[in-house]
């Protein structure tokens, strides 16, 4: 890392990216129903700004070549030897990601005026959206790990409330519950990671951190490169914590394109980027980072050829996505910009498709089952155009962003030049084949063939409010990865994070690469075609299938084992509990207080209300005390 | 004959005195009861007085008589307003403030 | 200084003792409480006599004028007011209660009465000559040397028993006063009003009022030969006095129905 600069000019002021998205949340919910009316253009307004500064903040980093600018805020904890300061780190890595919110952030909003332009509560989803950019940008620009977890705490608020913005609809509501619950899980081990970074080295701070943790024992950083890889399996959906993504759809759906595939799952790659000093030097976690990039690209790629589910179809491809920038994070030094670049690329294409199948659902009444779709491109000219070009971006079609980015991931996973690079090598590519697979599946049961729609549908085109930012994502998705590879390079921009990147000789030339995969690629998608686009699809899904098939409908049974292995024992622990605590501690507490209770009931029968038992009670006494006075004087 | 003989006859009258507290239910009744527990204190003090030769006792049954007084007139006022709500003078009947 | 007493003493203790006795007796074992009362009486005069012979005479006469006097007259006032006659009953409503008040009754005066008769035994009688006046003693007399006391050494007690006396009066004041809303007390213009506004102005008419015979529980007879119904006399049903037996002296005064006319109601009333 270089040498940190203090934070001058415009930098000084890139608190304001934070503050402006969560001053308009503010605004829309404290404001009540008298922003209903131009709260949506406030929230998009202010994050349309936090991109305008974001930019000219990125300008001015490029000018004094990319030195990291520190920001002091304010101390957040002072006590005892804990020390944090809150405040900001604008470096490269930063910048990119606070570019790639802010940016597909504005255009989901533009969208979203348009999409959300008849619900009742559009003000009140802007402010939800609003909170979670600033959540998203603290998370990436804060200088230490607290702030980090706090703005991952606040995107985690953030999309339980956007999941379950349809409250009222019980899937929405369960699946916001499971989302949040297992974002918890993967919470604590970022919590513990603090805690044993505090512990250790006795500071959060992102430069005192890596400044100090090549003094740890091996152990201690393998460890922390675990939790904090639990902390980024949870955001990111990955193996074995995966589960929650898919459902998360039931959120509207600009929020599974902001928040759940362009930005907030990708927090745990950036993550792992942000502690690359850390998982450089533990081998072992790395090895872990690899194994579950490998395994949830796999799990992600079959699982998505099984729905019929457009949203779900998208979100399963998101988990494999996310597999491929955790098989690349995990390469190493190798590695990052491959991940980040793809990262970047992801984050354009699969917006643009979430946003075409949005405007796709749109025009269908709400409709989500792909067989109840076909024949689309000529009612929804625009959207077709868009979300194909988005399809061929993520199937690596040669040229557009997918196909540099992917391959440079497949390249870098071959580089290692052992016999797992060529294990992770082949399961990339493999993946890409999957991938081609079910997207082609995807299209063609929606924009080809014939309509299988339902009685009373008439298709028809968004309005321009919604394919405009449509056309921006699709222009990014054909361009994105030359530009990022090519034109305007990342691995250079990255330099001062990243360290120079080292000319790896290439075990196989990366032209023969890219040529495997697009020819794994085209076998996709004439799979497809066999099994898909020459057949009639029928309405309601075959029953009768191979158990391949049945197993993937099922996402691989993650949620039965989920359930078997932590739900139900769980319950049983708190059912045991309960017991306990109703017949042991309560049954103790009451049995005291029922004797008590009882015996003074008992006694209290002494107390008759007759005036003359009572008399006769001091008469009977008197005599006692007489008879003790006479029985010691006399005795 | 000494001044014993006037201390057991006012032990005497006192438990009197104090049996028929016990045993009688008319309030009025109780009420003389005690006064009578009080006259056969006020006849030790007065004997007592005599015996140590002051007439400090004597005041003291002086006050023990003003203080019945008094508590005869609250007393009785009770059992008047107790009869009116109640229309009895039984003390039984006034058996309210118990478990 | 003398143990013994002199014999006019003892007579007069032999005597008055067993009346003082007899008579709480009395006052404990009378069902009717004004008997109690008058045996209370008994034994408060014999206390008094009792208090004059044991050199206190000052404390003998307040006991007679101010216990049998007022004390014992406000008793049998308020035994008046609640009523003569509510006696107890001899059934013991309290299981127990008489053998345990008599058994602890008797073990308290064994115990008392045989401490006090051995620790006193040996008890001087200085006497009081020496304070106030006697034969050859003080030149004051026995209210003098109470007052004296009473002004100097218990002054402060003196003036809180006053305070005491105050405070007894009000208390007794306040619990015997009946609290009326103000205005609700109707005088005769309210009360005469109020009986106009009834559909019923005049007197109610007195039973036997054109009774066909004159006794209390003959219903009066309205002009239509019908029953008065206001006229009922309570506790007698309206269809008994037709079996009353008739007043004598039929014979002088003729039938009443011939007298009174018809019961049955005649437009032209012309046979009278």
């Amino acid at each position: 890392m270089s040498e940190t600069l203090p934070a001058d000019g415009l930098l000084g002021w890139s608190w304001l990216l934070i503050a402006l998205p969560l001053a308009g949340a503010a605004v829309l919910l404290l404001g009540g129903r008298r922003t209903d009316r131009w709260g949506h253009l406030l929230g998009t307004a202010t994050v349309a700004a936090s991109f305008v500064l974001a930019l000219l903040c990125t300008i001015q980093l490029a000018g004094q070549d990319g030195a990291p600018a520190d920001v002091e805020l304010f101390t957040f904890i002072s006590t005892g030897e804990l020390d944090v300061r809150a405040g900001l780190l604008f470096d490269p890595l930063s910048a990119v990601f606070a570019l790639l919110i802010t940016g597909v952030g504005s255009l989901i909003h533009v969208y979203s005026v348009g999409y959300m332009a008849h619900d009742p509560a559009r003000r009140r989803f802007f402010a939800y959206l609003n909170l979670f950019v600033a959540a998203m940008l603290l998370l990436v620009l804060g200088n230490s790990f607290v702030a980090l977890y706090v703005g991952w705490e606040g995107v985690g608020l953030a999309s339980y409330l956007l999941i379950a913005f349809w409250y009222t609809r019980p899937a929405a509501a369960t699946a916001a519950k499971k989302a949040f619950i297992m974002n918890r899980v993967g919470d604590v081990g970022l919590a513990l990671a603090i805690f044993v970074m505090f512990a250790q080295l006795g500071t959060t701070s992102y430069a005192g951190v890596f400044g100090a943790v090549g003094t740890l024992a091996g152990g201690t950083v393998t460890a922390l490169g675990l939790l904090l890889l639990l902390g980024a399996c949870g955001k990111s959906g990955q193996f074995p914590l995966q589960a929650w993504l898919p459902d998360a759809m039931e959120g509207p759906t600009p929020v599974s394109a902001l928040i759940h595939a362009a930005t907030m799952v990708t927090a745990g790659v950036y993550l792992i980027a942000r502690s690359a000093p850390i998982y450089d030097l533990t081998e072992t976690a790395r090895a872990v980072v690899l194994a579950i990039g490998a395994l949830t690209l796999l799990i992600g790629a079959i699982a998505g050829c099984a729905y019929d589910d457009i949203k779900k179809v998208l979100a399963y491809s998101t988990v494999s996505q996310i597999g491929y920038m955790f098989l690349a994070v995990g390469l190493g030094p190798a590695g990052y910009v491959a991940g980040l670049a793809h990262l970047l690329a992801h984050g354009f294409f699969k917006a643009g498709l979430f946003l075409g199948a949005g405007s796709v659902m749109h025009a269908m009444n709400d409709q989500v089952d792909m067989r109840r779709f076909g024949g689309l491109w000529r009612k929804l000219p625009v959207t077709f155009v868009t979300f194909g070009l988005g399809y061929l971006a993520l199937i690596g079609f040669p040229f557009l962003s997918g196909y540099f980015t992917k391959d440079a991931i497949i390249e870098a996973a071959l580089d290692r030049d052992d016999v797992w690079g060529w294990v992770l090598g082949g399961v990339a590519v493999l993946g890409a084949g999957l991938t081609a697979f079910y997207m082609t599946r995807l299209m063609l049961m929606t924009f080809f063939g014939r309509a299988r729609w339902e009685e009373g549908v008439h298709p028809h085109e968004s309005p321009s409010v919604m394919t405009a930012p449509m056309v921006v994502l699709a222009i990014g998705s054909v361009g994105a990865g030359a530009l990022l590879v090519s034109v305007f390079p990342l691995s250079g921009w990255l330099e001062p994070v990243f360290g120079e990147p080292e000319e790896a000789a290439h075990v196989v030339a990366p032209a023969v690469v890219g040529l495997v995969v697009t020819a794994v690629m085209l076998l996709g998608v004439l799979a497809a075609w066999l099994f898909v686009g020459r057949r009639e699809v029928p309405v309601t899904a075959p029953v009768r299938v191979s158990p391949v098939t049945r197993a993937a409908r099922h996402a691989l049974y993650a949620d039965a084992v989920n359930e078997s292995l932590f739900m139900r024992p769980g319950q049983w622990l708190t059912r045991a509990l309960v017991w306990v605590d109703n017949r042991g501690v309560d049954g103790a507490v009451n049995g005291l207080a029922a004797t008590f209770g009882g015996s003074s009931s008992r006694l209290g029968r002494a107390q008759t209300g007759f005036v003359r038992s009572y008399a006769l009670g001091i008469l009977g006494g008197a005599v006692l005390v007489a008879g003790a006075l006479l029985a010691v004087t006399a005795g | 004959m000494t001044l014993s003989y006037y201390l057991v006859l006012a032990a005497i009258l006192f438990t009197i005195g104090a049996v028929g507290v016990l045993v009688r239910r008319n309030a009025i009744v109780v009420f003389m009861c005690v006064e009578l527990m009080l006259n056969a204190v006020n006849l030790t003090l007065i004997t007592f007085a005599r015996s140590t030769g002051t007439v400090d006792g004597q005041i003291m049954a002086l006050f023990v008589m003003v203080v019945a007084a008094a508590e005869v007139v609250v007393g009785l006022a009770i059992i008047m307003s107790i009869y009116r709500t109640r229309r009895s003078a039984s003390i039984d009947d006034a058996n309210l403030l118990k478990y | 200084m003398t143990e013994t007493l002199g014999g006019g003493e003892t007579v007069v203790f032999w005597i008055l003792g067993p009346v003082s006795l007899a008579g709480a007796l009395g006052m404990v074992f009378s069902r009717n409480a004004v008997h109690s009362a008058l045996w209370l009486v008994a034994t408060m005069l014999s206390l008094g006599i009792f208090y004059v012979v044991q050199e206190a005479p000052f404390l003998g006469a307040a006991q007679i004028i101010v216990y049998t006097g007022a004390i014992m007259i406000l008793f049998l006032f308020v035994l008046m007011l609640v009523g003569r006659d509510s006696s107890d009953s001899l059934v013991e409503t309290l299981r127990g209660q008489r053998v345990a008040a008599t058994l602890v009754g008797v073990g308290f005066a064994a115990l008392v009465g045989a401490g006090i008769a051995r620790a006193t035994q040996d008890l001087p009688v200085i006497g009081l000559e020496a304070v106030q006046g006697g034969p050859g003693g003080a030149s004051v007399g026995n209210i003098e040397a109470i007052a004296e006391l009473l002004y100097t050494r218990y002054l402060l007690a003196f003036e809180v028993t006053g305070a005491l006396l105050i405070v007894a009066a009000v208390g007794a004041l306040v619990f015997t006063h009946i609290e009326r809303a103000p205005g609700s007390r109707r005088g005769q213009k309210e009360l005469s009003r109020a009986r106009f506004l009834t559909d019923r102005p005049q007197t109610v008419s007195g039973p036997g009022v054109f009774a066909r015979a004159n006794s209390v529980a003959v219903p009066a007879i309205l002009p239509d030969g019908s029953q008065s119904r206001d006229s009922y006399a309570t506790g007698i049903a309206p269809g008994q006095p037709d079996e009353m037996p008739r007043p004598t002296g039929q014979e002088q005064l003729g039938s009443p129905d011939a007298a009174l006319g018809s019961t049955t109601p005649t437009l032209e009333g012309g046979d009278r």
